[in-house]
């Protein structure tokens, strides 16, 4: 008789008592944060949303930024007030007198980002080794490809402009939960637990009869369903959107994060973004240039990216696993408890 | 006339992609590691070259193979020889890693802008064949390619040092149990890959005339789907994925509508998805891949 090991509760109470201690004291203490934190919060969303996918089945994905642009591009065409549209872009008439609310947005763009995963997903699981990772390039560039040329619905290189600006902190810290949340249901699941014994030992996963096809396909369609939502809170952030927005750049930083705090635990993804956007942020101040009293910095476009690379590197090259391994933070207050006899 | 033109168009880009696959294949089939940093290779002999602006023609040439082998050999003894026993995954996000450093490296330097350069410039006329008339560059690039191509050949086959590395590519562990030396091995991989990447850089000069911290970025993801097309390991099937890649690319150039030529690479990426429903294991597939249990 097997008996499945109780819920990891610990792991997303903790993670979602800091996140909501940072935002309030944020608001309270430090309002003049608000926007690197809610900014931070969405990261959250798109690396915890990947690691869904990536964390679970060991194939890193180099294309989930694609969704991230799906959720972006379909929030705006459903929120953005009809005579925008119709300046901006040249939409058949019944998707330019579409008028959704933010919130009734989130849903349906989130659900198109999924729809996509499902539709195109295919091809790329079923790959073995490091072949899909490459692979996933493809969705990246052919999503970034038609977000550049396709004039009439995207905007092409003009960027869209004045999306409605709803995401508060408190938006994003809500988004933050809610990946978190599903992150480490999924991760308990019957069917999480049957995606990693395929990232441990494919073969032998096969071998007892694990659909691995099957298994990756619903991994990728949640995990694309929580970069859509990361997109959308993304674009009413920054009420501006073009083809650029979300591309390389993201990728990398979105894979840095996910990487440095390691990808196999919820937590290491959550943690990772916490460390690369506090040293963004630092950087963003240095970048401007600074002085010590005689001693001068100028101001390096690039220089930003280098430190975060460096940072990056040491970590891989002393850490392979990411800070944290695939440790999640409740086992080990779990753990801690014990060996303390609290 | 058109006809032909469109064939060495084809075979031209068909050529670039081998050389490009090849290097990212290379390096691959002795340590598992798919080196995104192969297009900053290309990158930083194309800045070499800009940099020694005026300087003779041959001091350019040898600067900018140098370049691109001593950074090729940095990045194996810095990032790469530490984690050579890492996963594959993990070895893929240090050399996305790597090819973002030296990305950046480069913009705090020369900035982000494309510079002008001049280089070889006798090579950018067309050249009269009877009543044919075709660029010069496609001519020398096809011509170059093939000479190269010939080399590793020989190289792989004649060579001591060419036959351990195909030891290595076939089975690295037993390779290194029969006394080949791997950290040589390896090296000798990663400045073969800086080599046609300075190559690459070279014809990617003279054709735009201009060099940007980006010149390696769609090189190296075409270098990717050529490789996975191929048959990744092998460098035959990287060599034909790569011609296999350049001539759809210029086909699909060439054949769709006007309006749709835009979309060119999301069509070349979607083909790419349908090529893998069919042959997921690509081209050509070697048995010793196969994962054993």
């Amino acid at each position: 008789m097997t008996r499945k090991a109780p819920p990891d509760l610990a792991t997303p109470a903790i993670l979602v008592a800091l996140l909501a201690a940072i935002a309030t004291l944020t608001v309270v203490v430090a309002p003049a944060m608000q926007r690197p934190v809610t900014e931070a919060f969405i990261y959250i969303v798109i690396v915890v949303g990947l690691q869904i996918f990536s964390g679970n089945c060991g194939v890193i994905s180099f294309g989930h930024v694609a969704f991230v642009v799906v959720g972006a591009y379909v929030s705006a065409i459903l929120t953005l007030p009809t005579h925008k549209k119709h300046s901006m872009l040249a939409l058949p008439q019944a998707l330019e007198q579409l008028h959704f609310s933010t919130i009734e947005s989130l849903l349906v763009s989130s659900l198109a980002a999924a729809t996509v995963a499902l539709l195109i997903g295919f091809p790329i699981v079923r790959l073995r080794g490091i072949v899909p990772s490459m692979a996933t390039f493809a969705l990246l560039m052919i999503t970034h490809t038609i977000a550049l040329n396709w004039k009439a619905v995207t905007g092409g290189r003009q960027a869209l402009v004045g999306l409605p600006l709803d995401t508060t902190i408190w938006v994003a810290l809500g988004g933050a939960v809610f990946a978190i949340c599903i992150a480490v249901w999924y991760q308990q699941s019957t069917r999480g637990i049957l995606l990693r014994c395929t990232r441990e030992s494919l073969v032998a996963a096969e071998s007892i009869g694990i659909n691995v096809v099957g298994e990756r396909m619903v991994a990728l369609i949640i995990s694309a369903f929580v970069c859509g939502l990361g997109g959308v809170l993304f674009a009413h952030f920054l009420g501006t959107l073009n083809a650029n927005t979300f591309f390389l750049d993201t990728t990398f930083l979105v894979l840095s994060m996910l990487v440095v705090g390691g990808y196999r635990s919820v937590t290491g993804a959550v943690f990772g973004v916490a460390v690369l956007s506090m040293v963004s942020e630092l950087f963003r101040y240095f970048e401007q240039g600074i002085s010590i009293g005689a001693f001068s910095l100028p101001s390096l476009p690039g220089l930003q990216e280098v430190a975060l690379a460096i940072i990056m590197l040491a970590i891989l090259v002393a850490r392979p696993d990411g800070l944290l391994g695939a440790q999640e933070i409740g086992r080990l207050y779990l753990l801690t408890r014990r060996l303390f006899q609290l | 006339m058109n006809v032909l033109q469109t064939a060495l168009d084809a075979i031209d880009l068909g050529a670039i992609y081998a050389l490009a696959a090849l290097g990212v294949g290379l390096v691959f089939s002795v340590m598992r590691l798919i080196n995104f940093a192969h297009g900053e290779l290309v990158a930083v002999a194309g800045f070499s070259v800009y940099a020694l602006d005026g300087q003779p023609l041959w001091i350019r040439v040898i600067a900018g193979l140098a370049s691109a082998v001593i950074l090729a050999l940095i990045m194996e003894r810095v990032a790469f020889r530490p984690l050579r026993r890492a996963e594959p995954s993990t070895l893929l996000i240090t050399s996305f890693a790597v090819s973002y450093l030296v990305q950046h490296l480069i913009i705090v330097v020369f900035g982000s802008r494309p510079l002008g350069v001049s280089f070889l410039q006798e090579l950018s006329g067309d050249v009269a064949m009877g009543s044919l008339r075709l660029p010069r560059l496609e001519v020398v690039t096809v011509a170059a390619t093939v000479m190269l191509l010939v080399g590793l050949i020989v190289f792989f086959h004649r060579t001591p040092l060419g036959i351990q590395m195909r030891a290595a590519a076939e089975d690295f562990t037993m390779a290194r149990l029969v006394g080949i030396k791997a950290n040589r091995v390896i090296a000798t991989a990663f400045a073969i890959s800086g080599c046609l990447a300075a190559f690459l850089a070279f014809i990617q000069v003279v054709q735009s005339g201009t060099v940007s911290y980006r010149m390696g970025l769609d090189l190296v993801l075409m270098a990717f789907v050529s490789a996975v097309v191929g048959g990744i390991g092998s460098l035959v099937g990287a060599t034909l994925g790569g011609m296999v890649v350049g001539i759809t690319s210029v086909c699909l150039q060439t054949f769709l509508p006007p309006d749709t030529r835009v979309y060119r690479d999301a069509y070349l990426f979607g083909l790419f998805l349908v090529f893998l429903i069919a042959r997921p294991q690509g081209l050509i597939f070697r048995k010793a891949d196969r994962e054993r249990v």
